[in-house]
């Protein structure tokens, strides 16, 4: 049996008066690779931030002694604003140059790729030095918010493909947040539906039924399908 | 001699610190939050001039008194900072003309550092070197508190905290500045060098050398050419600073 390394129990978290999740639980072993899923101010994000640690919960989160976690937030908007190159920004989590060299080779740079300037690559170059930003310390867990808005498709498949070749490699766990269906039926193995009102998760196969999906998202799977 | 060396080490070591809180800053967007801190201390530089002590020391707790002021403000009535800084900071010139001597004015709104004593100077320089080591161990913190916080969360950093130390740095640099260039210009010289550095520098440490650099540089021609010309030293400063700026856009390299 595969190690456990995360199990939540009877998880509530309040955002001022709102209540975003009420009564969820599951558990993750390694290797797992969960997708949560549901329409925009379901809770996603709040859930990412609170395995985090970084948002109050009542409820129980028991994580893996010493499990160390990547996180990638869904939106950097202010980063442009500091003219930085590559390097500089990740080495604000102070670790030796070879390290931070060896990490940009798996996933995909060449070693000059570290002197350009933030500001200046495109959406999907972004997306991975953010998962190689997250990478740096060695984590076990990855967590993810919706890695791939605004970037093209060609863009989304390398950022998968990594994804899913350091997984295999590191033997990660990854939680990921998307709207893009597709992907939680290549890539993952679990999948949490969240709305405020109700919950469901399972095997994606097994869950994400037309039905599911039309009671999760509402109106939104058809403005979705409409767009891609 | 003796007076010129004092005031352009003092220069030197306020212009540095100033330029390199500056590339903070800017990167914050806050570039021009040191314009309203200043007008507020000018109360406090009022009393350091009239009882004759160091103006530096009359300005500090204006301006804590004002990051407070803005601060309580901000919780209890949720208005933008902007505009609340925008209805406290002339409060402060309203205030210190009341009982600033006229014939003082010109020191407090544009500052004089010519006539800096022995003291002076080495309390300046050892304020300068402080927040400079301070800025540099929070430095990296709150560039990625200023990216992402939940960034800045997960890899353990206290937020609180370093905003606290940064904005300490603030207050200390702007009632340096005001010694050196008065109530009104000290917004400048946080801003001007690293505008200047931005035009030159191609990533992040060039743009600190750069900026720290233009800093001290234009606080050390400024007094220059006030013993030159005799002209106040203040604006001397500033303008020194705006011509490097001026010729940094024709030296702009495209990254």
């Amino acid at each position: 049996m595969a190690e456990k390394i995360l199990d939540v129990k009877k998880l509530n978290v309040k955002l001022g008066e709102e209540e975003i999740i009420k009564d969820l639980s599951f558990q993750l072993e390694k290797g797992d690779a969960l997708t949560l899923l549901g329409p925009n101010g379901a809770g996603k994000s709040t859930l990412l931030k609170v395995i985090l640690g970084v948002l109050p919960y009542t409820g129980s989160i028991e994580k893996k002694k010493g499990m160390k976690i990547g996180y990638v937030p869904q939106r950097l908007p202010f980063i442009k604003d500091v003219p930085m190159s590559v390097r500089e920004f990740i080495k604000i989590k102070e670790q030796s140059e070879e390290k931070i060299e060896k990490i940009f080779q798996s996933v995909g740079f060449e070693r000059n790729f570290l002197e350009k300037q933030i500001g200046t690559l495109s959406s999907g170059q972004f997306q991975r030095v953010l998962i190689a930003w997250a990478l740096v310390k060695d984590p076990e867990v990855l967590l993810f918010d919706e890695p791939t808005t605004g970037i093209d498709i060609r863009g989304k498949e390398t950022v998968y493909r990594l994804l899913e070749k350091l997984k295999k490699e590191r033997n990660l766990t990854i939680v990921l947040v998307t709207h893009d269906l597709s992907v939680v039926f290549k890539f993952s193995n679990y999948v949490i539906c969240l709305n405020r009102f109700s919950s469901c998760k399972g095997k994606p196969r097994e869950i994400l039924t037309p039905e599911n999906l039309q009671s999760i998202y509402g109106e939104e799977v058809k403005f979705y399908k409409h767009h891609n | 001699m003796e007076q010129l060396f004092l005031s352009i080490i003092t220069g030197i070591f306020i212009g540095g610190v100033a330029g390199y809180l500056g590339t903070l800053m800017l990167s914050r967007r806050m570039a021009l939050a040191a314009g309203p801190l200043s007008h507020l201390t000018l109360p406090g530089i009022a009393l350091a001039l009239i009882y004759g002590f160091d103006v530096s020391l009359g300005a500090f707790p204006f301006v804590i008194l004002g990051i407070f002021f803005i601060w309580i403000l901000e919780i209890k009535t949720k208005l933008p900072m902007e505009a609340l800084t925008a209805v406290t900071f002339a409060s402060g010139v309203a205030v210190a003309f009341l009982f600033l001597p006229i014939e003082q004015a010109e020191t407090a709104l544009v500052g004089d550092i010519t006539k800096v004593n022995f003291i002076e100077t080495m309390l300046t320089i050892a304020l300068s070197l402080a927040i400079f080591f301070l800025i540099k161990k929070v430095y990296s913190k709150l560039i990625l508190i200023n990216i992402s916080e939940d960034m800045a969360r997960a890899e353990d950093i206290d937020i609180e905290k370093n905003n606290f130390f940064y904005l300490l740095s603030i207050a200390v640099v702007v009632a340096l500045g005001v010694k050196m260039v008065g109530g009104l210009l000290t917004a400048a010289l946080v801003a001007i060098p690293i505008c200047a550095a931005r035009n030159i520098g191609k990533n992040l440490s060039e743009y600190i050398y750069f900026s720290v650099f233009f800093g001290s540089f234009s606080a050390f021609s400024g007094i220059l050419l006030f013993y030159f010309t005799r002209l106040p030293a203040g604006p001397l400063i500033i303008i020194s600073g705006t011509v490097i700026f001026l010729l940094s856009v024709f030296f702009k390299r495209n990254v």
